[in-house]
């Protein structure tokens, strides 16, 4: 080791033998995989945090619950296929695909769901395309989807938030609820009910604005204009967009999640035309719908601020995987989520359709990149046609 | 005239690294590197063909006389760097990581001239004259291509080039040689821009300069009365400087995909090419010398240096004192395009604007992951082709789809294996398909030629 440090006159000179010799460039940006993966985490984290200001505890368990089976189903798939479990593990896209699966449940949901869950995000969802960069579906989706048609009892059971609970404890009027915290008739009584004999709130279920809007044919005793004129107003409207509304974690706060959505943006980690035209499509669609046949379907305000649209619009649109890399693809893409949602939301059988949404629109990320190929700095606009 | 500072040109893509690492070195001024014992020049520093020696092993030569005449049009002659003998020509790693071959020169330490070519009068003399010294004078394109100059300046008749730009950016990190040499000898940039501009017949002279050369600009605003040069603020955003990319900044012409400088009507010269074409026209002085940036955490003091054509590398590094700590890279030429050394061997060449040492903490090497289609490469893409894609076919050799992909466009700046958060090497992947496609091309007119 003394030959390494060559001495000449008080200068040190390098041995070069230890020296790297590769093709340029020589330099590298710090960004890395898990830097990019932290950071949508932390994006995350408004809207966890409302989630638990408005579930408690159960949504906070829910969380780190989801994200630590996701973690362990990557660490076993890898121990099984012989890959590396640390790198798999170090790169953070199982616990962001947990988070997001999380926020996707409700805060009813047994722990042995989130366990399914997480197998069906890891393994069906991504491991099996080959892992992280090869999955064409995204894999929170997989699983919420996978769930939704596999658990249909289990998947929506909704509870009250904390907030809606103090309501009910204050003792205020049925129609005074009605306004606040949207509850069906025998919901409202239910609630009330438990409330009187101090039983444990989270026994008691309650419907989402949404399903209750899909439920409307059922309901005899009040029209669909009647339904409407409870859940879609300006002091509802405020309770959705602060988070005071029941629904699975992540459909409680559209605030936290433009918040989130602004750090994503900032942090040029999403495209921005992805859940700006998702959620302008929605609100359009929606909103020529309502305005030519007003039975038909509530405002696109309600549209927009209700249910997993802001969710799924700004963290599972646009996981960079599954979504377009062009800019135009982007926009496509956002515009074909928005109009799967809406179609669903207003004719279709389940009362959300965002998901089902995302996950058609993944299936043609493929093609939507091969629509918009870029043409080279300095191609003529109209390519060949003088040939 | 100046469009400087109400208007800051630039083009679309690109990135520009969080440590450009010209701090280490943009405020040492120029120094000259004293005479040392030996001088090792490589024959060929020039694209195109090789020159031939013109001197043998024990002849005497002096500073400045030609040791190597051109072979051909697309060739540049070479010039003893000083006085002394031929002590051998032979086969010695050059900077490239190939042995190629070169000539030993000892100096006889006195550093005498022989007679350079007579002054002309630019303003006055003949545009052949002008571009006839410009070849005389073995000039290469200095920024790092290496194209002879009067080859350059020799636009086919069927071209109008109506815009000359010379290129001051200097876009790659850690360089700073370009930016002392705008600052120090302003006169000689703009004297070597009109030249040029009185080769090619044209008034639209442009000098772009990126905007963290501030001082640069001001002092070439300073100068410029008498030559009335368009001098332009860049944007700072590597690559810059690429000739398709500093020709959109400064006249919003694209140059046609496939094409040349030319087919968009500009021509592109860096600053140091006319600092050479200055000195060879008023002083009469051949390209023997040239200013490189000895930089890099891992240098002791790093600076700017007037360093003669074939002073060996490591005596380039004794100049800067040494290392403080042993590098990991030793780059000739700048970090986002340079060549990575197996050692000190190789010697300074025409085109060599630095010598860059980098610390293992600037070189981590990084496995690469599979991509996760975040998009960066292809924001950051010059060129606008997608890098990610091309990344991914020439992974599992689809060099068909490659080509298709137009792979054949990417001018090989590296910003997408720069900013790419997987590590993917993408840029590499290219330059190896590309290279595979050319020989494959070769082989298919070779066959079609057969038959």
């Amino acid at each position: 080791m003394s030959e390494e440090i060559k001495e000449k006159s008080g200068i040190r000179m390098p041995s070069c033998d230890k020296l790297i010799v590769s093709s340029s460039p020589h330099i590298q940006s710090r960004s890395s995989v898990a830097g990019i993966m932290f950071k949508v985490i932390i994006a995350l984290v408004p809207a966890m945090a409302a989630s638990v200001y408005f579930f408690g505890f159960a949504a906070l368990k829910l969380l780190v619950l989801t994200a630590f089976f996701c973690v362990a189903a990557e660490a076993l798939w890898c121990m099984i296929a012989g890959k590396s479990v640390k790198t798999a593990i170090f790169d953070g896209s199982a616990v962001v695909s947990g988070l997001i699966l999380a926020m996707n449940f409700s805060p009813a949901t047994p722990w042995y769901v989130c366990l399914i869950g997480a197998f069906l995000a890891i393994w069906l969802g991504k491991q099996v395309f080959g892992g992280i960069g090869y999955n064409p579906f995204n894999p929170a989706i997989v699983a919420r989807v996978a769930l939704l048609i596999a658990l249909p009892g289990l998947m929506t059971i909704w509870v009250p938030t904390t907030k809606m609970v103090e309501t009910a404890q204050h003792g205020i009027s049925q129609n005074e609820a009605y306004s606040r915290t949207f509850f069906s008739a025998a919901d409202w009584r239910k609630l009330q009910d438990s409330v009187g004999k101090n039983a444990s709130v989270d026994v008691v279920t309650c419907a989402t604005p949404l399903s209750m809007v899909s439920e409307i044919p059922k309901n005899t005793d009040i029209g669909a204009k009647n339904v409407f004129s409870h859940i879609d107003n300006r002091t509802a409207w405020k309770n959705y967009f602060l988070g005071n509304v029941s629904g699975s974690l992540g459909e409680t706060s559209t605030l936290a999640i433009i918040v989130g959505c602004f750090l994503l943006i900032i942090w040029k980690l999403i495209n921005w035309r992805v859940p700006v035209f998702f959620v302008g499509t929605v609100f359009v669609f929606t909103g020529m719908i309502n305005f030519f046949y007003p039975g038909i379907t509530p405002s696109p305000v309600f549209h927009v601020l209700t249910g997993g649209l802001m969710l799924g619009a700004v963290f599972m649109a646009t996981d960079m995987v599954t979504s377009p890399v062009t800019n135009r693809g982007s926009a496509l893409f956002g515009v074909g989520c928005g109009l799967i949602t809406s179609v669903i939301r207003i004719w279709g059988n389940y009362p959300e359709g965002v998901s089902f949404a995302i996950l058609f629109m993944n299936a043609l990320v493929p093609f939507i990149d091969k629509m918009f190929i870029r043409l080279p700095f300095g191609t003529p606009k109209k390519q060949g046609a003088g040939k | 005239m100046s469009r400087y500072p109400f208007n800051i040109s630039t083009f679309r893509g690109g990135i520009h690294p969080e440590n450009d690492g010209k701090k280490l070195s943009k405020d040492v001024s120029i120094r000259t590197a004293p005479l040392f014992e030996y001088y090792n020049i490589a024959l060929q520093q020039n694209i195109g063909a090789a020159p031939k020696w013109v001197v043998n092993v024990g002849d005497t030569v002096k500073k400045g006389q030609k040791i190597a005449e051109a072979d051909g049009f697309v060739s540049a002659p070479l010039h003893a760097p000083t006085s002394g003998v031929v002590e051998k020509i032979e086969k010695c790693p050059g900077g490239m990581g190939i042995c190629v071959e070169t000539l030993v020169l000892k100096s006889d330490m006195l550093d005498e001239a022989c007679e350079f070519y007579p002054r002309i009068d630019w303003k006055e003399c003949a545009v052949e004259d002008l571009k006839q010294r410009i070849a005389d004078c073995g000039i290469v394109g200095m920024g790092g291509a290496a194209f002879p100059t009067s080859v350059k300046l020799s636009v086919p008749p069927d071209k109008k080039i109506t815009d000359l730009i010379i290129n001051g950016a200097e876009c790659e990190p850690y360089l700073t040689a370009d930016h002392r040499l705008m600052l120090e000898c302003p006169e000689k940039v703009l004297i070597g821009a009109s030249i040029m501009g009185r080769i090619l017949g044209i008034e639209n002279v442009h000098i772009g300069v990126e905007m963290n050369k501030v001082d640069a600009i001001e002092t070439l605003i300073e100068h410029n009365k008498p030559y009335n040069i368009d001098i332009i603020g860049l944007d700072v955003r590597y690559p810059q400087g690429a000739e398709k990319q500093i020709i959109y900044a400064v006249t919003k012409r694209k140059v046609p995909a496939g094409g040349l400088p030319m087919d968009a009507g500009a021509v592109v010269q860096n600053v140091a090419t006319a600092v050479a074409i200055a000195e060879a026209v008023i002083e009469g002085k051949p390209l023997f010398e040239r200013i490189t940036t000895v930089t890099g955490e891992a240098v002791k003091t790093p600076g700017n240096w007037r360093l003669r054509i074939g002073t060996p590398l490591v005596k380039v590094l004794e100049l800067a004192e040494g290392i403080v700590e042993e590098p990991a890279k030793i780059i000739l030429g700048g970090p986002m395009m340079g060549f990575a050394q197996k050692s000190l061997n190789g010697s300074i060449q025409k085109n060599s604007g630095g010598l860059v040492l980098l610390p293992p903490s600037k070189v981590t090497q990084y496995s690469s992951s599979p991509c996760i289609r975040c998009g960066r490469c292809l924001n950051a893409c010059p060129m606008n082709i997608n890098p990610s894609y091309l990344g991914t076919v020439i992974e599992n050799e689809k060099f068909d789809l490659a080509m298709n992909n137009n792979v054949m466009d990417c001018i090989e700046c590296g910003a997408c294996a720069y900013i790419c958060p997987a590590h993917r090497p993408l840029v590499q992947h290219i330059r190896r398909a590309k290279a595979e496609i050319r020989s494959r091309m070769a082989s298919q007119k070779q066959s079609v030629n057969k038959k």
